[in-house]
């Protein structure tokens, strides 16, 4: 299991990074490697050209400005995992970071690599759909955001263009007080979901849900945000009875079937984990 | 015996290497020129093989050479390798060859290997060597393979059934005509692959100025890999010799003798260059050996006391598409079940069936587990009918320890009667039973019921042959530096053998283990061997260490007698010299006398002794010493998503004698949680096409860190009678009771929907469709 | 097309300048290239855990990362954990003492992995141990010994920064 032959590239700044990849045909760009080497090892994909992303620095930052996280494609995801901000103003995100493999690869994975790949069951993924995060995409013709809602577009595949790159990802917060829960069903510690349940609420002060965001991973080749239990949710006294009687639709999904799982344990685990994750939610109301 | 060391916990001899980065494992090996093979493997379960075109193979940069079966050919005496146990089972012959030829008969059979200046270029020329196939049928379940009309694994076979035999004992059809109660089970068992984290991997060179041909090998039978290469090749084996360097781990799959294991000497011998592979994890997954499935049909008759009168059904056991071992692991199986108790009269009819998949020989447990699966099941099966607690439904047919030994009307694959040993069995599961609370845990299990969490307990007891015989040789031999050197035939893959040997020739010969120097698994060391599997070395490299090392004892207290001019009794064996008791300073190091007993031209050896100070020693033995223990586990089980976790895991366990409790222990442990992914997490899936679909670590599942919970290990030693040291084996012990331990523990917690369990391994998604199904049934519990 | 790259890289202090093939993991390059054989590999797909090192002091898989990748940086491998050739590292100890390892194949890993993780949580509990080793897989101990040994270890460490 060894790498096929390919061409090296390492460039500094992300214009150089933007032309190779518009010079290049059939290059893969390699950010944290956890999911692109282990496809090279097993010679899954056969690159012409690997451009390999860890020496942009540009793209390496993690920064809040007026609520809203900046983080740079190539931020490492142990640097969301002990950074104090994420932790106190997008525990959401702090929560589902814990979940993603193990020490060893949350040092080299990176946040741009796991939202580009686009797992279905990679928790940052479900982070980013979660908070309607927008990502930054630069390309030789300049560049643009993109709404994550309209990001995937198909099992594993973004909306990218072949010679675009993505710089950054933004996630709005929450208000102070916010609720929120994150719950994954996944057969050993560190492993892929099969099945996650991410939700975020806003409750007035007598448990009325002002606002909702229940987001499901793993379950449907792409990140579903259930927006129809959403809207069922706000203005209703939060309960664990409401959850589980709204979280019925979630059984609905259209689910993958695959060794780890059939449909219909994913579509059951994402019924059970969506309740899981709005009590979590609620029980965490008003914390600051 | 001195207990100063024996019995002791010791510092590992293999530790200091391995710690700090110094093991000297296959893939360590580096010799002038290596030159590195890459394996060309079937992608098809079944195909003919119509043409093989090297030449873009060769022309890929840094490719030596590409070889075929073609090429080979004219280098073997015999095209097959003919490493089957002897049985009179066999209905047909299904040995491997080197490369295959015309047809190949699962994914991942070798049919072209390709040598190149380091295995990224060997990749690449394997990945252009062009096999044309013609795709035949290919038979993937083991039942449908039996049956009348089915496509055959083998294209010019007549069917697939590979062996049928019966064990049996007593009248079962009057036993079960005349009970009150019989209950039925169909079990599907499945294990999995080894995984050892090192893989397989195998280096050759042939010296010209030795005339000898030395394969370097991470095998678990250095001394059958000798004479199987030598017969291949049909070479006299003083030419050939098998050096198994430090293993990873090997759990069975490495004590095969491979396609591989030829094909990278004779790639060598054509090169005129040594020759490297290493298995990756991938060709782990489809070209090492595994066990898989067996379907079992199998009854139980009792009495109004619960009381076994006899047990039948029929087995049907996945061979694979070749013979890599032999019949032994359904055999095993079938002699396991009613080992711990007692049962009147017994028959199963077992077959052994062809599928185009990877030959099938022993994991960790070798058919054994599966044995004490489908007992400790119908056991479970009897107590629920009956409405008796499964503890006493055991307790009611476990072998009394008065009853030791125990013939029992069984034969093992060699013909020997089965004679269980030593044991005390129902004190073993009283052990675990007080441990884990048995009795109060009803109370606790409705408490938690209340607040809607499911807990449950399970039970199981196990009895498993060790100490395979016939023989492990040791030598023993003091050389002129005082070093003490052990040779044997045993071979070390992580289970300490170099330390337990040295503890038991250091109880004899001084009390330290750090002036022994401990050889295995070299065929220029010792002539004879048989190898690492079965839980065999402790007793039977153990015992010959024993004797040898006792003799060797006697002969040095001789010669030193002789030459400090004292009797022998009065000489005591010190950190490495030979001392007066009463006056340790009038002493004699033992190397002296070893260079005493080598001899001066023209003087008389002292006392008349023979020359030398080394003793060989083959204990034989083909008795098995059997071991036994039981295991009590408690589960909580999430009534929502299924998943299974274990709170508590207490297994109590009977060896015999302990060389070294920390060893048994780790063993014990090891075994344990081996288990635990056999019952919870391993399963090795293929598609109806025979196309693997669990290839990466990522899709099989291995027990990690935090899925294994802490294990309680209690000891018993009841020493075996029947060999030098008392001991029994341990190696797979961990293995036996587990996955029935925590099935019982699952259904109990799952009781009020009333879920049955009649497989392993079992998933969350399964229990939570049965859990779910049983609600919709029965409205049980809360809506969900 | 065998494209090579001169790096420099540091491991276990000493410094390396190295022509090597663009496509060579960084684990091939240590182990057959320098010789440094004590890194292991089990997978080559990112999930034993076998091949683990220190990169600049955070534990990475070294089948995952291609050698050009560690230019300029600095890699602690098993070999380099011992203080010297007579001694032993606390942790190294532990592992013996605690019967830590038995075929020893994923040990390396696991020291790298704890050496880490013990120099960033030097006060454990089991829980959080095990956790910390869940990236690496065991076949022969259960990872019952080598949980003892992590916490042993722990407490060797502690002991010896409080000796005057």
């Amino acid at each position: 299991m060894k790498p096929p032959p390919f061409s090296y590239h390492d460039p500094r700044t992300v214009d150089d990074a933007v032309g190779l990849l518009n010079r290049l045909e059939n290059a893969k760009l390699l950010a944290g490697g956890q999911s692109l080497m282990p496809m090279l090892n097993m010679r899954y994909v056969l690159p012409d050209h690997v451009i390999d992303l860890n020496k942009v620095e540009a793209l390496s930052f993690l920064r809040e400005t007026d609520g809203v996280l900046e983080v740079g494609a190539m931020t490492r995801q142990r640097d969301i995992e002990f950074s104090d901000a994420v932790k106190a103003r997008f525990p959401l995100i702090h929560e589902a970071i814990l979940n993603v493999g193990h020490r060893q690869t949350r040092n080299r994975g990176t946040v741009g690599g796991s939202l580009c790949h686009l797992d279905p069951s990679a928790e940052l993924v479900t982070m980013a759909a979660a908070h309607d995060a927008t990502v930054t995409v630069v390309g030789p013709n300049g560049k643009r955001d993109i709404p994550f809602a309209e990001f995937p577009v198909a099992f594993m595949t973004t909306a990218l263009e072949l010679n675009e790159l993505l710089t950054a990802v933004r996630f709005p917060r929450w208000p102070t007080g916010h609720g929120y829960g994150f719950v994954e069903f996944a057969r050993r510690h560190g492993d892929f979901a099969i099945a996650s349940a991410a939700a975020l609420l806003e409750e007035d002060a007598n448990g009325k849900i002002k606002r909702a965001s229940l987001t499901l991973g793993g379950v449907g080749v792409l990140p579903v945000r259930m927006r129809e239990v959403e809207k069922a949710l706000v203005g209703q006294t939060a309960s664990e009875d409401l959850f589980r009687q709204l979280c019925e639709e979630c059984r609905k999904v259209d689910a993958i079937e695959d060794v780890h799982a059939p449909a219909s344990y994913r579509q059951h685990l994402a019924a059970v984990l969506s309740r899981r994750a709005l009590v979590s939610a609620h029980g965490r109301v008003g914390r600051a | 015996m001195r207990s100063r060391v024996f019995g002791n916990r010791v510092g590992r001899i293999e530790d200091p290497p391995l710690l700090t980065g110094r093991g000297r494992f296959i893939d360590d090996i580096r010799l002038p020129r290596l030159a590195h093979a890459a394996f060309v493997r079937s992608p098809h379960g079944h195909a003919a093989i119509l043409t093989i075109d090297k030449s873009q193979a060769l022309a890929t940069p840094g490719v030596i050479a590409v070889y075929t079966a073609a090429d080979f050919a004219p280098h073997l005496r015999q095209d097959r390798l003919i490493v089957g146990l002897p049985s009179p089972a066999y209905r047909q012959d299904v040995n491997r060859p080197v490369l295959a030829r015309d047809e190949v008969v699962h994914v991942g059979e070798p049919v072209a290997i390709v040598v190149a200046e380091n295995r990224y270029l060997a990749e690449d020329g394997a990945a252009m060597v062009n096999v044309d196939y013609e795709i035949l049928p290919a038979v993937a379940d083991a039942r449908a393979s039996l049956v009348k009309g089915s496509p055959t694994v083998h294209r010019n076979a007549l069917h697939n059934l590979l062996a049928e035999f019966d064990v049996a004992y007593g009248d079962v059809a009057a036993a079960f005509s005349a009970a009150p109660h019989t209950f039925r089970e169909t079990l599907w068992q499945h294990r999995g692959g080894g995984h050892s984290i090192e893989c397989r991997g195998a280096v050759a060179q042939y010296d010209a100025m030795e005339d000898r041909l030395t394969l370097w090998s991470s095998t678990q039978t250095p001394h059958t890999a000798m004479r199987l290469l030598s017969d291949v090749l049909g070479w006299d084996d003083t030419r050939v010799r098998v050096v198994t360097p430090d293993v990873g781990g090997g759990f069975g799959p490495k004590l095969i003798f491979y396609p591989e294991d030829v094909a990278i000497p004779l790639a060598a011998l054509l090169l005129g260059r040594p020759v490297k592979w290493i298995e990756d994890r991938r060709e782990h997954f489809t070209g090492s050996t595994q066990e898989r499935d067996q379907f079992w049909d199998i009854e139980i008759a009792v009495d109004e006391q619960a009381r076994i009168l006899g047990v039948r059904g029929r087995l049907i056991h996945e061979h694979g598409a070749y013979t890599a071992r032999g019949a032994n692991l359904p055999y095993e199986s079938a002699q396991t079940v009613t080992l711990p108790y007692e049962v009147p009269a017994y028959a199963l009819n077992v077959k052994l069936a062809l599928t185009n998949k990877v030959p099938v020989t022993p994991v960790r447990g070798a058919g054994q587990p599966q044995g004490a699966f489908a007992m400790e099941r119908l056991l479970d099966r009897v107590a629920r009918e009956l409405k008796l607690d499964r503890a006493e439904v055991r307790r009611r047919n476990l072998i009394a320890a008065q009853r030791m030994p125990c013939a029992k009307p069984l034969r093992s694959r060699g013909g020997m009667q089965v004679v269980l040993d030593s044991g005390d069995y129902p004190k073993c599961q009283q052990m675990v039973l007080d441990a884990i609370g048995w009795r109060d845990f009803k109370s606790r299990q409705a408490a938690a019921r209340a607040a809607n969490v499911y807990i449950g307990v399970g039970l199981a007891n196990f009895v498993k042959g060790t100490g395979r015989g016939p023989f492990e040789p040791v030598a023993v031999r003091i050389g002129a530096s005082g070093t003490i050197h052990i040779h044997s035939g045993a071979a070390a893959m992580g289970q300490s053998t170099k330390t337990m040997l040295a503890q038991i020739v250091a109880a004899q010969l001084g009390g330290t283990i750090d002036k022994i120097k401990v050889t295995t698994g070299d065929t220029a060391g010792i002539a004879m061997g048989i190898g690492g599997f079965n839980s065999r070395q402790a007793v039977m490299a153990g015992s010959s260490a024993h004797l040898a090392a006792v003799a060797l004892r006697e002969k040095v207290l001789a010669v030193a007698a002789k030459l400090l001019d004292v009797s022998a009794d009065g000489l005591e064996i010190e950190g490495g010299s030979v001392q007066l008791r009463a006056r340790p300073k009038t002493a004699i190091a033992l190397g002296e006398l070893a260079r005493a007993m080598g001899g001066t031209p023209g003087f008389t050896l002292p006392g008349g002794m023979a020359p030398g100070l080394e003793v060989s020693e083959a204990f034989l033995r083909d008795e098995m010493a059997f071991a036994n223990g039981a295991a009590a586990v408690e589960v909580e089980v999430d009534a929502e998503t299924g998943a299974v976790e274990i709170r508590k895991f207490i297994i109590a366990h009977d060896c015999g004698r302990m060389i070294n409790p920390v060893i048994v222990e780790g063993q014990i442990v090891g075994g344990v949680v081996h288990g635990i992914g056999n019952a919870l997490f391993e399963w090795m899936g293929f598609d109806g096409q025979c196309q693997p679909v669990t290839t990466t670590f990522a899709d099989y599942l291995l027990v990690t860190s935090t899925e294994a919970p802490s294990i309680d290990v209690l000891h018993m030693e009841s020493p075996s009678p029947i060999n030098p040291l008392g001991v029994k084996g341990v190696g797979e012990c961990g293995v036996m009771p587990v996955a029935p331990a925590i099935m019982s523990a699952i259904e109990d917690a799952l009781s009020p929907f009333a879920v049955k369990i009649a497989r392993t391994p079992v998933t969350p998604a399964e229990l939570a469709g049965a859990i779910q199904a049983a609600r919709r049934e029965k409205r049980v519990g809360p809506a969900l | 097309m065998s494209e090579k790259r001169t790096i420099a890289v540091t491991i276990n202090g000493k410094r390396y300048q190295e022509e090597v093939e663009v496509r060579f993991t960084l684990a091939d390059f240590m182990r057959q290239q320098l010789g440094l054989t004590g890194t292991h590999l089990g997978c080559e797909h990112g999930v034993c855990g076998a091949c683990t090192i220190l990169l600049d002091g955070r534990s990475a898989r070294s089948c995952l990362m291609l050698a050009v990748q560690a230019d300029g940086h600095e890699i602690l491998t098993v070999e380099g954990i011992a203080p010297s050739a007579e001694k032993m590292h606390p942790l190294q100890e532990a592992f013996r003492d605690n019967h830590g390892l038995q075929c020893g194949f994923c040990t390396p890993g696991m020291l790298t992995t704890l050496i880490e993780f013990l120099r960033d949580n030097p006060d454990p509990t089991e829980q959080e141990v095990r956790i910390a080793i869940s990236g690496n897989l065991c076949r022969c101990t259960g990872y019952q010994g080598i949980v003892a040994a992590a916490l042993d270890a722990a407490q060797r460490l502690k002991a010896a920064k409080e000796a005057p």
